[in-house]
């Protein structure tokens, strides 16, 4: 590292190799953000499967897994959803180690809050089903929040009368957790290929036999989609439909201070949340716009609403200039959900309706996924997470639990 | 900030409206099967181009309406009445 600091940074050599298609793959991966990377990574380090191509139309992290916030955290509220995101934290939390790359995870606690008296009693319950999923989770008083977090003004709009804290959760780079996958995956043969764009997939007798893409056909044993927003189109290109709605949810961020809030932030009721970036930047997130999209920008109204609502809980970040604002396109599913396993199609998976939540599930979708392709037969941990549970009406609705956008 | 404008009321700004999802879609008959009812329930066409939806003017006259909009551009091509057929936008297919 000082080598290349006295060299001014001009020299660092590429993490990964930047691959040409081949004309055929044992898997083809479409979308190169943290779970097309991730299972590509997971597929040949746990499976020996080598032969293994990762197509993004746009360049690596550039989807969500580049545009999210970052908050990692497992306290879901029903048992599969729990196991699994409990996994994906335990993962992280071994990631830096894992792939050799410092994602800077900073377990620093995440606090939901509540503002009315009813809302307390639905955080208490909440609290309570998260510990005995033996997930840790903590009810706060006014006080012990105040302390916390000495900015926060308790007695805004919607008075705080409480919350609870996840203290394992927290944030990690997002960035870094992209480019460590990908690193890893092509230290293992995987070929990352960018500026390749899916248009089409081939299939003969409901198998899948291979890829139309903007670099030629590529034929493959399997395939797996992992386009977060774009889930919709490319299912259609397979010819079933999915239940997903795409929507521009928004970030922002301010210019940078010193440190002031070690804590993320949320609120379900007024819908923003806010942390501060290593950087000193606060990073504030809220609902998604309320209509169909494929824009990757937000709307204003979501963006006033949101900024406005972290203004009344930090009326001294009213002094702040926003510095950034920008958004990505999410994958809503009706129980909010993701979508994981097999398909319509033979030898076709997906993973997908990730919605406003699917960063913090990045080393566990991939561990799954990558089970799943290889045994062809979905992993334990996300049996519940089938397309065919809008058929059999078991769905996991985590919409209340999920609470906010993150 | 999209500019709807509503049949009855004229143009307004976003924010007097609330989103109803896709309209056109119908319900199938009691009998239809388990495949029918979950495409019905859950499935939506989600296109990457011209979106058939519903909105209602809820801060104005209330009433509920349906547009064709981009979902790309964001471009509103046609506003129509509950009940009428979807509009025939040639030259603006979906992708
Ligand atoms: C503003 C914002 C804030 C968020 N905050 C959080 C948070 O705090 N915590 C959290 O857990 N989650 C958060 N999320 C959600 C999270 O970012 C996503 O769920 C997650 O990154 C999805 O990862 P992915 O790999 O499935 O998708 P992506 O990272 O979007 O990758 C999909 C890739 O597929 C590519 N692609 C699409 N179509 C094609 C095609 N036809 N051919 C080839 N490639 C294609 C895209 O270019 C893209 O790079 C947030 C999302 C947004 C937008
Ligand atoms: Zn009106």
């Amino acid at each position: 590292m000082l080598k290349h600091a006295l060299g001014r940074s001009q020299k660092w050599p590429p993490a990964w190799r930047d691959a040409m298609p081949a004309k055929h793959y044992d898997v083809v991966i479409v979308g190169a953000g943290g779970h097309g990377l991730a299972t590509a990574y997971y597929l040949a380090k746990n499976h020996g499967i080598k032969n293994i191509a990762v197509l993004e139309k746009g360049y690596l992290g550039g989807g969500n897994t580049g545009r999210n916030t970052q908050v990692i955290r497992s306290n879901y509220f029903w048992p599969q959803s729990s196991a699994f995101f409990d996994r994906s934290l335990q993962l992280y939390e071994g990631l830096s180690k894992e792939l050799n790359f410092n994602v800077m995870l900073s377990q620093r606690g995440i606090l939901t809050l509540a503002h009315s008296h009813h809302e307390l009693e639905g955080i208490r319950r909440w609290a309570n089903a998260i510990r005995l999923n033996n997930i840790d989770s903590e009810i706060m008083t006014p006080e012990q929040i105040r302390e916390l977090m000495p900015l926060i003004n308790l007695d805004c709009r919607f008075p705080i009368r409480g919350g609870f804290i996840q203290r394992r959760g927290g944030i990690a780079r997002h960035d870094a957790v992209a480019w460590a996958y990908a690193r890893a995956a092509s230290q293992h043969g995987v070929d990352i290929i960018q500026q390749c764009e899916v248009t089409g997939i081939d299939a003969r007798a409901g198998r899948a036999t291979g890829v139309q893409t903007s670099k030629g056909a590529i034929s493959a044993d399997k395939i797996s989609i992992a386009v977060a927003g774009h889930t919709g189109v490319l299912a259609k290109m397979a010819g079933f439909r999915v239940p997903v709605t795409s929507m521009a949810l928004q970030a922002m961020v301010s210019e940078p201070v010193k440190p002031c809030l070690d804590t993320v932030v949320l609120s379900p009721v007024i819908h923003a949340y806010v942390s501060q970036s290593d950087r000193g930047e606060l990073v504030i997130g809220g609902g998604a716009d309320i209509y169909n999209s494929y824009a990757q920008r937000g709307g204003i109204p979501l963006l006033e609403e949101t900024v406005a609502s972290v203004l009344e809980l930090f009326p001294a970040f009213s002094r702040l200039r926003l510095m950034r604002q920008w958004a990505g396109i999410v994958d809503v599913t009706p129980d909010t959900t993701p979508i994981m396993g097999k398909t319509p199609v033979e030898k076709l998976y997906i993973s997908g309706g990730w919605g406003t939540g699917g960063y913090k599930a990045i080393p566990a979708g991939g561990e799954t996924m990558a089970y799943t392709i290889a045994e062809d037969r979905p992993h334990p941990l996300i049996e519940g997470f089938g397309l065919d549970r809008f058929q059999s009406g078991a769905l996991i609705d985590e919409g209340a639990a999920s609470g906010v956008a993150h | 900030m999209l500019q709807i404008t509503c049949p009855y009321c004229g143009c307004r700004d976003e924010t007097e409206y609330s989103f109803g999802g896709e309209s056109h879609v119908s319900r199938p008959a009691p009998d239809a099967g388990d495949a029918e009812w979950s495409d019905y329930l859950f499935n939506r066409s989600n296109p990457r181009g011209i979106h058939y939806e519903r909105w209602q003017h809820r801060f104005g006259c209330g009433r509920w309406f349906n547009i064709a909009r981009d979902t790309v551009s964001h471009e509103i091509y046609a506003t129509y009445e509950m009940g009428d057929a979807r509009p025939d936008l040639p030259g603006k297919a979906d992708n």
